[in-house]
């Protein structure tokens, strides 16, 4: 039995009990994250088609490989997020984005690496970059601002760790977004425009959410 | 049912492992120094007896809290009172002091109120509560460097601060006593009524619970949470 002192509040805690809803299980909720990726990116094919798409990944296999790897980092960086921010967790759970986070990496890498050696005629320029930009951290900021949400009913007990989290599955989610409708072969400026991206979104997620997170 | 516990042992935080507070019911093998070696089977019922007390505890809290969840209050008074226990361990294995002990186990218990919602049934109570411990501990340790800081010990204060004219105390006390007004009105309402009730009017519980209209529990609550928010507010101004 515990000592009077705390015996105190424990029948203050015990009067104040009401019953509580559970929380979903974490697949569950990266799920439902992942329903508004989802629609996002059905608007997008609505608008687009996925013809201009496919065309590209048919000329740039690699362009494929990064799509796809995109893809699994968005999903296992949230699904790392949603079980991380519940207590007791392994914090070994934090490496799962690492393995697709790399794939979309490398072969964004090698996309560029190719049109370095041989020069097509759709090289994006400084312009185009800037809209790219635009894009990612666009879709980004509805995307963190839902995970922050989510993230909050649950308990986040290394908001940093969450955060950085929240800000590469938002990244990413938006660059595969952006492959649906994006015109241009992969660059150094392209590449690097995603990188900025990626940074600005996970830096201003882990500056603001180590914040938004740390209310308990 | 051994994997079962090392997969709960993995989940505790850090260098945790709240299985070695209690030395009786620990695994292990026996050894002996003479010619007598006891058979495998002697020993798997040594290592299995008292685990299985430990998990058979363990199932309990967790049913409890399950119950809790729920709304069942003795079952909620219950699994927080053996927890008391638990939580004093993780937090003298952060390295807290005896001092602090007692400040963890209250804003552990308060978080565990606040995200009760969080724990999972078919998961293990006390790596939860382990690392809502744990992670609390942390915060009390960080709290007390920076105080520690900003404290100067008694007696370097004694040599570098000699005692001042009367004057100066006093405007320095209404100094004080202003920043305590000021950050008192920025409580919350619920807060600041359990300040001004039970602290600057010093009226009991019952007296406070009849003129604000609220019960016990929650002037207690409010209270406790309303003197944190002024110690972390007074100590971060100053």
């Amino acid at each position: 039995m515990s000592e009077p002192r705390h015996q105190a509040l424990i029948d203050a805690l015990g009067a104040e009990l009401v019953p509580v809803r559970r929380l979903l299980p974490p697949w569950l909720r990266t799920v439902g994250w992942l329903a508004l990726v989802a629609a996002f990116a059905a608007l997008l094919f609505a608008h687009y088609g996925d013809a201009p798409m496919l065309r590209r990944w048919a000329g740039a296999p690699d362009l494929a490989w990064a799509a796809f790897g995109a893809v699994l980092t968005a999903i296992t960086a949230a699904w790392a997020a949603f079980t991380l921010a519940v207590p007791g967790r392994s914090r070994a759970w934090a490496w799962l984005p690492l393995p697709p986070a790399l794939l979309w990496i490398g072969a964004s890498g090698l996309g560029c690496l190719r049109t370095w050696l041989a020069p097509g005629p759709s090289i994006v320029t400084l312009h185009q970059s800037a809209d790219c930009l635009v894009f990612i951290i666009g879709f980004s900021i509805p995307l963190s601002a839902l995970l922050v949400w989510l993230l909050r009913r649950a308990c986040p007990l290394r908001p940093l760790l969450a955060a950085l989290l929240v800000g590469l599955a938002s990244a990413a989610a938006s660059a595969c977004l952006l492959e649906i409708c994006h015109a241009y072969d992969a660059a150094a400026t392209d590449l690097l425009t995603h990188a900025l991206a990626v940074g600005i979104v996970v830096a201003a997620n882990t500056a603001m959410g180590g914040r938004l997170l740390s209310r308990h | 049912m051994q994997g079962n516990r090392d997969a709960r042992r993995s989940e505790l935080p850090d260098g945790i492992t709240l299985w070695d507070e209690q030395p009786l019911t620990a695994d292990g093998t026996l050894v002996w120094d003479g010619g007598f070696a006891p058979s495998s089977d002697y020993r798997a019922s040594v290592s299995a007896e008292p685990a299985s007390a430990n998990e058979q505890a363990e199932r309990q809290r967790a049913a409890w809290m399950a119950a809790a969840q729920a709304g069942d209050r003795r079952a909620y008074e219950r699994v927080l009172a053996d927890s008391v226990a638990l939580i004093r361990a993780v937090a003298r294995r952060q390295g807290m002091g005896v001092d602090g002990l007692d400040d963890v186990v209250q804003e552990t218990l308060l978080t565990v109120h606040r995200v009760r919602h969080t724990y999972d049934p078919t998961r293990s109570y006390d790596a939860w509560l382990g690392a809502i411990a744990g992670r609390r501990a942390i915060d009390a340790l960080r709290g007390q460097g920076r105080r520690g800081r900003r404290e100067l010990h008694d007696d370097i204060a004694l040599d570098q601060h000699p005692d001042r004219d009367d004057a100066s105390m006093d405007a320095e006390r209404n100094q004080q006593a202003r920043r305590l007004r000021e950050a008192i009105a920025q409580l919350p309402p619920g807060q600041r009524e359990a300040v001004e009730q039970l602290g600057l009017r010093e009226q009991s519980l019952a007296e406070a619970a009849a003129h604000t209209g609220r019960n016990t529990g929650a002037l207690k609550v409010n209270l406790h949470r309303a003197l944190k928010a002024l110690r972390d507010r007074l100590n971060g101004d100053s």
